[in-house]
């Protein structure tokens, strides 16, 4: 490679990424007959002769599949083919039981969309050619010594959409952002789980390598079997790599399919242009034409939730949430609608987004509990707060509380009574204990009015121990401060007292 | 053999005269006495015939078919009982689920008799492509009783069941008809549920009667019509009484005769029928009037291409791999190349290959998208001519029955068979074959077409002719002749 390393040889091509990604749609039962769709039953269960494809059977459309087709291909700011059909992809393999399979080819239901996402702090769009709706084919388990295969037939009739992006995407970190903001907004508008490892999204990539400034795309390799986020990052970095060393010894990039190999973290080839498929597309004779009619795009249109970019825009606008933020509880829907619950409790927007980032999360993560499932309901975390707030107890107080609702799923009021932890805030009260403090006190006392002005804090901990405690530590500091004085000014010394 | 329509099956059980399990009886009598010769049926259920007419016994007659026999084409699927379509692929193929049209025939209280032989697949015009059997002529034991379901047509035409389904992708059902001098009707596409008819080219089969009588095609087409939510290119239009209007007469009925229509290789013995059944109606008020379907030349071409098309889809579910035949072999591609080569017969490799050719990139613009445009302008044609005319009136097909063997060797002789039926296919309508006489002592038949959805006036030309053509099918003498 002529002595330039591949590091430096990869700064002069850009490498230019398309992802087609498929996500199971999470509909009941299958797209073209009436077996249920759920994911784990024993093999070959969720079956009837219509999806094992027996002779003589006939698929009929489930809407429902065609609705959350519908929802995403808006979701991803698509135009929509009201009038479109389905056609008949040809090939031969076990794990397909008509030897085709129904999909879109040449008019699918959603075109020319786009997708936005964050790169280095700047918004980028990815264009989306296409999404169309198909069906999933079974699953094939080969012996490992090549015996034999197995097949189930449960995801057989599974609907998928297949979400084509243009070749807009600059690296394989764009490529990871790209999938997860799709992830997102397929979650968002409850299209689908998207569980990578269960197979509900899976994602195969295009990647090509060209000099800068360069108009024309380079040669493509195909990249298959990339079974999470992470590994379409690595496989395209890898194959990025790999593209590099091939075109700076002057090499030509064979276009062919290449498979992942976890193993290794390596890509190796699977099959060359000349073994490409001809499938043979042809309408589907057994479906009739998909219509979709104005009021029903319309309803649908209408009941697509506001999309994470959006509300991530509005919490910085209209809530003041800082940025950072804003996107922590955007990430996922299922946290920005508990924030924007606690919030609707009549909480302090940037106060709930510290707690929901802060102990909730933590929390969640901790017992690896989904938050629909959080024991402190928005109501209860917002009640917490306006315990804070009233002054009844301290912040640090009401950490404890949260751990207590947490467990035992009491809300704030019930916890601090039966824990006694009520705050102390009655001057009248506090008074004799902060003289008392005070007068065993001489040596801070002193410290203080020399100018060492952290000996304040030494006092109102003192008073917080002697009241277990529930003194309220604001009206402790004025209550001390109006008996002490100040300190002497110009001397050394801390900056100013921290209660 | 005494011959009995479905009418007369129904009215001798309303009168009390026999109970369902009798009329089984004889009719399992008839075909173990005729079909040795016939060889019409692949497979007869006698023991499930018996017990299911047994169950009707006694119970109140209702339902238009009520303990009637009948016959089903071998492609139709029939829960427990093997379906084969003919085909070595599927020889020990028992369907677990059955078909649209026998639950709607049960449920119309008709008794299951047997399968009937088919060409493989439906593929073929003299039912000699089948994997299993020859069928032959009722009326000339020498010669073929037209395909594909050549029989269920010689099953009725030898007077072995009152009526039977057969399926029509370009003339199936009406060309056997025509051969074997009985009743054989095509419905509109989407009239009759395709839920359980093994698919051979899917935008064009139809499930269909064949009978005695135009009165019994539509008693059974009433029982088998009617949207199913099994089959979404099924139509949900009402399913009328086809029975009840058929007397009221063709005057003023307009009857379109085609002036452009190929008269090459049509026999002059049944062009003379056919134009005496055309002075028939017109003898009974109808106006004869001129139609045109300037494309209907081309339909044959447009249909071979369009029907192997989507047989090469159709037909790749049968891979060894789920069920039917499975050849032994070291790896997947051998299993699925000699599953195939065993499993199918030449007719059906013949069409697979001509439609997986038609459909491959590079190739599908010049043949299939052509074909579907000319598909087009022959709706068109037919589009127009019914704005002059309600029906049209021509030969079913160009010749009586040929003898077996005959054009076996030559497809694009046997594909011509087909020339007067497959417009009908490719337009979507309905058309009936009404037997118009005997050419040489054979059956020849006359085809009545009309608009999508427009059954009843087709049936009721049908049926005024069948009334007023002056003579009686004479019922071929089969004991006789062994």
């Amino acid at each position: 490679m002529s002595g330039v390393s591949v590091s430096e040889a990869r700064a002069s091509y850009e490498t230019v990424i398309g992802l087609e990604v498929h996500v199971e749609l999470k509909t009941r039962s299958k797209i073209f007959c009436g077996c249920s769709t759920s994911f784990g039953a024993p093999p070959n269960t969720n079956v009837c002769p219509v999806c094992l494809g027996h002779p003589g059977t006939l698929p009929v459309l489930n809407e429902g599949a065609v609705e959350l087709a519908l929802r995403a291909a808006l979701a991803l700011n698509c135009r929509i083919n009201q009038d479109c059909k389905f056609d008949r992809k040809n090939y031969f393999y076990p794990d397909l039981p008509k030897g085709y399979q129904i999909s879109q080819y040449d008019q699918p239901i959603g075109e020319d969309g786009y997708v936005e996402i964050e790169v280095g702090g700047e918004r980028k769009r990815i264009g989306i050619v296409r999404v169309h709706l198909e069906e999933d084919a079974g699953k094939s388990m080969h012996a490992p010594d090549g015996s034999h295969t197995l097949v189930d037939y449960n995801r057989t009739g599974v609907p998928l959409i297949e979400i084509v992006s243009k070749p807009d995407i600059r690296s394989p970190e764009e490529a990871r952002l790209y999938l997860e903001a799709i992830k997102s907004i397929m979650e968002y508008c409850d299209v689908s789980d998207c569980r990578m490892e269960e197979g509900s999204l899976r994602c195969d990539a295009n990647i090509s390598l060209r000099p800068f400034g360069q108009r024309e795309f380079g040669q493509k390799t195909e990249l298959k079997n990339m079974n999470s986020f992470r590994n379409v990052q690595r496989a395209l970095e890898y194959e990025a790599e790999r593209q590099t060393a091939v075109l700076s010894a002057g090499g030509v990039v064979e276009q062919e399919t290449r498979r992942f190999d976890e193993a290794t973290q390596t890509t190796v080839s699977m099959r060359s242009k000349e073994e490409a498929h001809d499938y043979r597309y042809f309408p589907e004779p057994d479906l009739v034409r998909l219509h979709i009619s104005d009021e029903w795009l319309e309803r649908v249109r209408g009941s697509l939730p506001e999309l994470p970019l959006a509300k991530r825009d509005r919490y910085v606008a209209e809530l003041g949430l800082p940025p950072y933020d804003a996107g922590v509880l955007t990430a996922d829907r299922g946290v920005a609608e508990y924030f924007e619950a606690v919030v609707a409790c009549g909480a302090d927007p940037k106060t709930a987004s510290n707690w929901v980032m802060g102990d909730v999360l933590a929390s969640l993560k901790a017992t690896g509990e989904r938050i629909q499932a959080c024991p402190v309901s928005p109501a209860n975390l917002a009640g917490l707060m306006k315990q804070v707030e009233a002054g009844r107890i301290s912040i640090k107080q009401a950490r404890d509380v949260f751990k207590i609702m947490w467990d035992t799923g009491k809300d704030a009021e019930t916890v601090i009574r039966e824990q006694g932890m009520e705050q102390i805030s009655d001057e009248g009260m506090l008074a004799a204990i902060v003289d008392e403090v005070i007068a065993n006190n001489p040596k801070s006392v002193e410290d203080y009015r020399s100018g060492k002005t952290k000996a304040l804090a030494a006092l109102v901990g003192q008073t917080m121990k002697a009241t277990k405690g529930k003194a309220n530590p604001a009206v402790v500091n004025k209550l001390i401060l109006e008996r002490i004085g100040s300190p002497d000014s110009g001397a050394s010394g801390g900056g100013p007292a921290d209660a | 053999m005494s011959v009995h329509t479905v009418k007369e099956i129904v009215a001798s059980l309303r009168r009390g005269e026999a109970k369902p399990s009798e009329w089984a009886a004889r009719i399992l009598e008839c075909i173990r006495r005729a079909d040795g010769r016939v060889g019409a049926f692949l497979h007869v259920d006698e023991e499930g015939a018996l017990a299911r007419a047994k169950s009707l016994d006694g119970q109140p007659v209702e339902g238009t078919l009520f303990g009637v026999p009948y016959a089903l084409k071998d492609n139709i699927c029939t829960a427990g009982l093997r379906t084969t379509a003919a085909s070595r692929i599927l020889e020990n193929y028992v369907p677990p689920y059955s078909a649209t049209v026998a639950d709607k025939l049960a449920s119309a209280g008709a008794v299951l008799v047997g399968k009937t032989n088919m060409d493989e697949f439906a593929m073929g015009s003299s039912t000699e492509n089948s994997a299993f059997q020859p069928t032959r002529n009722p009326y000339d034991l020498e010669r073929v009783p037209g395909g594909s379901s050549g029989g269920s047509a010689a099953a009725v035409a030898a007077g072995m069941v009152p009526f039977a389904l057969g399926s029509d992708t370009g003339g199936s059902i009406r060309q056997p008809a025509a051969f074997c001098g009985v009743v054989g009707l095509k419905p509109t596409y989407g009239r009759v549920s395709r839920y359980g008819l093994i698919a051979f080219a899917s935008s064009l089969d139809q499930i269909g009667p064949f009978t005695r009588t135009v009165e019994d095609a539509a008693l059974v087409l009433e029982a088998i019509s009617g949207f199913d939510p099994h089959d979404s290119t099924s139509v949900d239009e009402p399913v009328e009484r086809f029975a009840d209007g058929l007397d009221t007469g063709v005057r003023g009925l307009r009857v379109g005769v085609v002036t452009d229509i190929q008269e090459e290789g049509l026999h002059p013995g049944v062009k003379q029928a056919v134009e005496q059944a055309i002075a028939v109606l017109q003898g009974a008020g109808a106006e004869v009037v001129e139609v045109s379907l300037p494309h209907s030349r081309y339909a044959v071409a447009t249909y071979y291409l369009i029907a192997p098309a989507e047989a090469s889809s159709n037909l790749a579910r049968y891979d060894g791999v789920r069920y039917g035949r499975r050849a032994d072999a070291d790896t997947l591609l051998e299993m699925y190349e000699r599953t195939r080569s065993e499993g199918f017969g030449m007719e059906v490799k013949r069409r697979i290959i001509i439609g997986t050719y038609a459909l491959s990139s590079g190739y599908y613009d010049a043949y299939y998208r052509r074909a579907q445009q000319m598909r087009t302008l022959i709706r068109q044609d037919f589009d127009r001519a019914f704005e002059r005319c309600d029906v049209i009136a021509l030969p079913t097909a160009p010749t009586p029955a040929f003898k077996l063997g005959e054009q076996l060797d030559d497809p694009l002789q046997m594909y011509l068979n087909d020339m007067y039926t497959i417009p009908a296919n490719l337009a979507g309508i309905p058309g009936i074959s009404v037997p118009c006489g005997l050419v040489e002592g054979l059956p020849v038949g006359v085809q009545i077409l009309g608009r999508a959805f427009d059954e009843q006036t087709v049936l009721r030309a049908a049926h005024a002719y069948e009334q007023l053509r002056g003579f009686e099918m004479p019922v071929p003498a089969l004991e006789g002749s062994a």
